[in-house]
């Protein structure tokens, strides 16, 4: 049977103008931004950790929504929810790949910025949080027995979205009782302007590339999901030839 | 019999079954005594510093103790296939997860009564804001707990691996709980802080995720 193919054209030019992107983007941000008055070459890497941070919050958004999705589909329309959901487990694994990269690079610069790896500020336990929630979330897929791992895992993501807002209230209040000794503000109470196009072609480009990378993941999991079928189908013609 | 009759239906039965057999609340029982002497020797506190951080340990021993019996609390429906004949029959199955619920509840109770005292005599307590909120407190903070345990245990009934995977999903997501919970007791236990907002939050913690848990139980029981 003839498979789907995993990398149309769209896809290398997808991933051609994003590696261009990407080689471009970082050359700004490495060699052609100016550098930064008190942290010199070290905020550079802000311009590696700011994008992925953004987006390690935008793909949760579509995790969710699909998992909403698959869930109103599940009984009207079973092959749209397959769509959904792996749509959602790509976009899940997305968000741990862009959350642990938010997580590494945040900690170098701050070993450098404020001599520690890792402070308990509001933003990092928040970010901290949200990557345990998404990591519990692909535990469940992986431990899930195969007929239920899609509803199962779409609950969870429901969960996860209900608690994402208290999580973030909750460790406001935390951290507003008990201030963090190291620094007060965020990184960029206003950007340079000289430093906006390095970091406007950065957050590009990494959004260019996780779209690609979600992409990537999606066709894959369509692709184990239409072997899973065939497999079944298989099964029932086999089960009816024996009967005869 | 209307809807709260089912859900009284479920607890009475589990009240039952649990009054038989003891599992749970002994098993947790012993075991939040073994962690608040465990921790008592890691720490060797004073007084002072045991209000610090009694609170933690407290809910600490409870979470770990509560996960224990919330894995007991669906394998014993399992056994004879009750579980589906309780999807078969003709009372809402959020009745069923209420009743399941509350009787953790009432389980998880029982062992913190059992416990604050010898509590006290371990860590040398006494509170010093207003202690009558501990009576707020616990309930709410039981109830954060044993509401979406009841619920993640239903959900990994079927999982390999199930009595790892509920602190695997518990745990993260009812860290705004626990902190709300932690606070709150640190706060009346050191007087240093109002337990206020953290009250607050866990009444919104709540509200919100047993709302999810009643809306989302018929679809975990019939995933298939």
């Amino acid at each position: 049977m003839q498979r789907s193919r995993i990398f149309g054209p769209i896809g290398v030019i997808w991933f051609a103008v994003s590696l261009a992107v990407i080689v471009y983007a970082t050359r700004l941000g490495l060699l052609l931004a100016p550098t930064e008055a008190t942290m010199g070459n070290m905020a550079r890497i802000l311009y590696y950790h700011v994008p992925h941070s953004m987006l390690a919050l935008v793909f949760p958004y579509v995790n969710f929504g699909a998992s909403l999705c698959y869930l109103y589909w599940r009984k009207r329309d079973p092959l749209k929810a397959l769509t959904a959901d792996a749509v959602a487990i790509s976009s899940a694994e997305v968000s741990v790949v862009y959350g642990s990269i938010c997580l590494i690079t945040g900690m170098l610069w701050g070993r450098v910025a404020w001599g520690i790896w890792w402070t308990w500020d509001a933003r990092l336990t928040s970010m901290l949080l949200l990557w345990l929630l998404y990591v519990s979330y692909l535990m469940l897929r992986k431990l899930s027995s195969t007929g239920q791992t899609h509803t199962l895992a779409a609950v969870l993501s429901v969960f996860a979205a209900v608690d994402v807002p208290i999580v973030f209230m909750s460790i406001r209040w935390w951290r507003t009782q008990h201030p963090a000794p190291v620094f007060g503000g965020g990184p960029d109470s206003g950007l340079d302007p000289s430093m906006k196009p390095a970091f406007g072609w950065n957050v590009l480009a990494w959004a260019l590339w996780g779209i690609f990378l979600l992409a990537l993941r999606y066709a894959l999991e369509r692709r184990r999901q239409e072997r899973e079928q065939e497999a079944a189908l298989e099964a029932i013609e086999a089960s009816l030839e024996m009967a005869q | 019999m209307n809807y709260f009759g089912h859900v009284l239906a479920h607890l009475r039965k589990d009240l039952r079954l649990e009054w038989r057999s003891r599992d749970a609340i002994n098993g947790m029982l012993f075991f939040s005594l073994l962690v608040v002497v465990v921790f008592s020797l890691a720490f060797d506190p004073t007084a002072a510093m045991s209000r610090q951080i009694a609170g933690g340990i407290l809910w600490v021993a409870l979470l770990f103790a509560a996960t224990t019996a919330l894995n007991q609390a669906w394998t014993r429906e399992l056994r004879n296939r009750v579980l589906e004949a309780h999807r078969m029959a003709p009372s809402p199955p959020s009745a069923l997860f209420l009743g399941k619920a509350v009787a953790n509840l009432l389980f998880v109770a029982i062992v913190e009564a059992v416990l604050a005292p010898l509590f006290v005599v371990f860590y040398n307590l006494h509170a010093v804001g207003q202690g009558w909120l501990l009576a707020v407190v616990m309930p709410l903070g039981t109830w954060a707990l044993v509401c979406n345990g009841t619920f993640f245990a239903a959900l990994g009934l079927r999982t390999r691996n199930r009595e790892l995977l509920l602190p695997l999903i518990l745990f993260p997501i009812s860290i705004p709980a626990l902190l709300g919970m932690m606070q709150a007791t640190t706060g009346i236990l050191t007087g240093e802080f109002s337990p206020g907002p953290w009250i607050r939050l866990l009444i919104g913690y709540n509200v919100a995720f047993t709302t999810v848990c009643l809306l989302l139980f018929e679809t975990i029981l019939n995933a298939e």
